[in-house]
């Protein structure tokens, strides 16, 4: 039943199995600061590009009752910078360019005309927290096609009144959820809440929601991705 | 018993000690690696909670635990992510190619527990934990380790689909809700993380206190003079 073996050899049997686990030092690498960079990034990409693959157009964000909304006085601001950037809304018009038949300046009246939507959904911010807001505005879609924008390019991105800045994939910037939101809780938008005019995009993290928009574009090249983004985050961060 | 025993002579005394060979190459390797990513994997995870250490609300936000920066890993929330969002595709993978080699190979019935392991559990706790008789030891794994080591892998594979539920709320909406939604989903991932830890702490306080022979084994695949061979 037992095979015999002598001593020396079952040793260097043993150091040869020893061996074999040698490809766990490769995880080493991502303590040597010079690799660990660009492997995060890595990780962090194949995330990104795994996202993009599970993003379906025709897939909802789970709408919520009036009943489970966050109180208004309850939810949560996160400006990056000031609450208010002084915004004048009577000059204040969303620039519009890039790959559009239309650009220009654009009122917000002009953008009021699209067809209204409101929605109860559920915002989650990148630190963990999240709440169910009241959110009403024109879908992006309807306004991309009222400004003549070629939807086989790949992102719009948006500038803010405070340098705050941010991308979308086009699939997401046609999502029938992704708003121009100009009401949270069927009140204009406040100022610390991004008056006059955000983005509500149920289907990605909190950071890609940009307030106080000012311009806005569409665009095959990215040449930053967002204002969190470029420093680390997560580029796609679709829910 | 599937493994194999072999006799080893000593050269020089000719004395004979026995060996099994326990714990396969890919059993080993996923080990191992494993052992790295839970590392980076709860670090990370911790560095993630810091940016919002509750599970109320935000307004007004009440802290459950401030952890302490030296136990985590990243350094800001971006960096944490960074890790948490690289290392899970590493976690993943290796729970994936474990299973799928223990149910191929067969080698899982060493240390799946089955019905027939239910009546050796309360020896085995006796015997542990209230100084009770040492149960006679007839395999690789006794009745309480069986248990432990299954109960890791269902840990194993609640972390993930909890952890994706947080991370893919709205793409994977079902998968949410089976978990009372995001929020909730965020809540089952910490607890089942500490779970996890519970897990690791007992393994290694048994490693310290029995096991350099099991220590080895999981290097080298090979045990000698296993307690359970027939003398």
């Amino acid at each position: 039943m037992t095979s015999r073996t002598d001593d020396r050899k079952f040793k260097r049997m043993s150091r040869r199995e020893l061996l074999k686990l040698t490809p766990v030092l490769a995880l080493g690498a991502f303590a040597i600061p010079a690799l660990q960079r660009p492997l995060l990034r890595a990780g962090l990409g194949f995330s990104d590009w795994a996202s993009a693959r599970l993003f379906r157009s025709g897939h909802l964000a789970p709408t919520f009752a009036d009943s489970d909304l966050t109180p208004f006085s309850k939810f949560p601001l996160n400006s990056y910078d000031v609450d208010d950037p002084e915004v004048d809304f009577d000059i204040w018009t969303l620039t519009v360019a890039g790959a559009v038949r239309e650009p220009g300046d654009y009122k917000l009246a002009q953008i009021q005309a699209l067809p209204k939507v409101t929605q109860n959904t559920r915002h989650v911010c990148v630190e963990g927290w999240d709440v169910i807001g009241n959110f009403g505005g024109v879908r992006l879609s309807d306004f991309l096609i009222m400004i003549g924008a070629d939807t086989t390019a790949r992102f719009v991105t948006v500038e803010c009144a405070d340098d705050y800045y941010e991308s979308l994939d086009m699939a997401t910037a046609l999502h029938p959820q992704t708003l121009l939101c100009y009401e949270m809780y069927g009140q204009p938008l406040t100022r610390e809440h991004g008056a006059p005019l955000r983005l509500n995009i149920p289907t990605k993290i909190g950071y890609k929601q940009a307030k106080y928009l000012t311009d806005l574009k569409v665009t095959n090249v990215l040449e930053r991705a967002g204002y969190w983004e470029d420093q680390g985050y997560s580029e796609f961060y679709g829910l | 018993m599937s493994t194999q025993a072999i006799a080893i002579e000593d050269a020089k005394t000719g004395e004979v000690t026995e060996a099994v060979y326990e714990h396969p190459f890919v059993v080993r390797l996923c080990h191992w690696v494993n052992a790295v990513s839970l590392f980076v994997m709860a670090g990370s995870g911790l560095q993630i909670f810091r940016a919002f250490p509750s599970f109320g609300a935000k307004i007004p936000q009440k802290d459950l635990l401030n952890w302490p920066k030296a136990f985590a890993i990243g350094g800001w929330l971006g960096g944490a992510l960074q890790w948490h969002l690289t290392f899970m595709w590493i976690y993943l993978a290796t729970g994936l190619v474990y299973v799928g080699y223990q149910v191929f190979s067969g080698n899982y019935k060493q240390v799946l527990f089955v019905s027939r392991d239910v009546p050796g559990v309360w020896p085995m706790v006796r015997h542990y934990f209230l100084f009770g008789p040492k149960p006679p030891v007839r395999e690789a794994y006794n009745p309480l380790q069986k248990h432990a080591y299954t109960s890791a892998i269902g840990l194993g594979v609640l972390s993930v689909l909890t952890g994706f539920a947080v991370w893919k709320p709205v793409q994977l909406s079902w998968l949410a809700w089976m978990m009372g939604g995001f929020h909730w989903a965020r809540v089952w991932h910490f607890l089942i993380m500490w779970a996890i830890l519970a897990f690791v702490f007992g393994h290694l306080v048994m490693v310290v206190l029995h096991g350099w022979n099991n220590f080895v084994s999981m290097l080298t695949g090979w045990k000698k003079d296993p307690e359970y061979l027939p003398k």
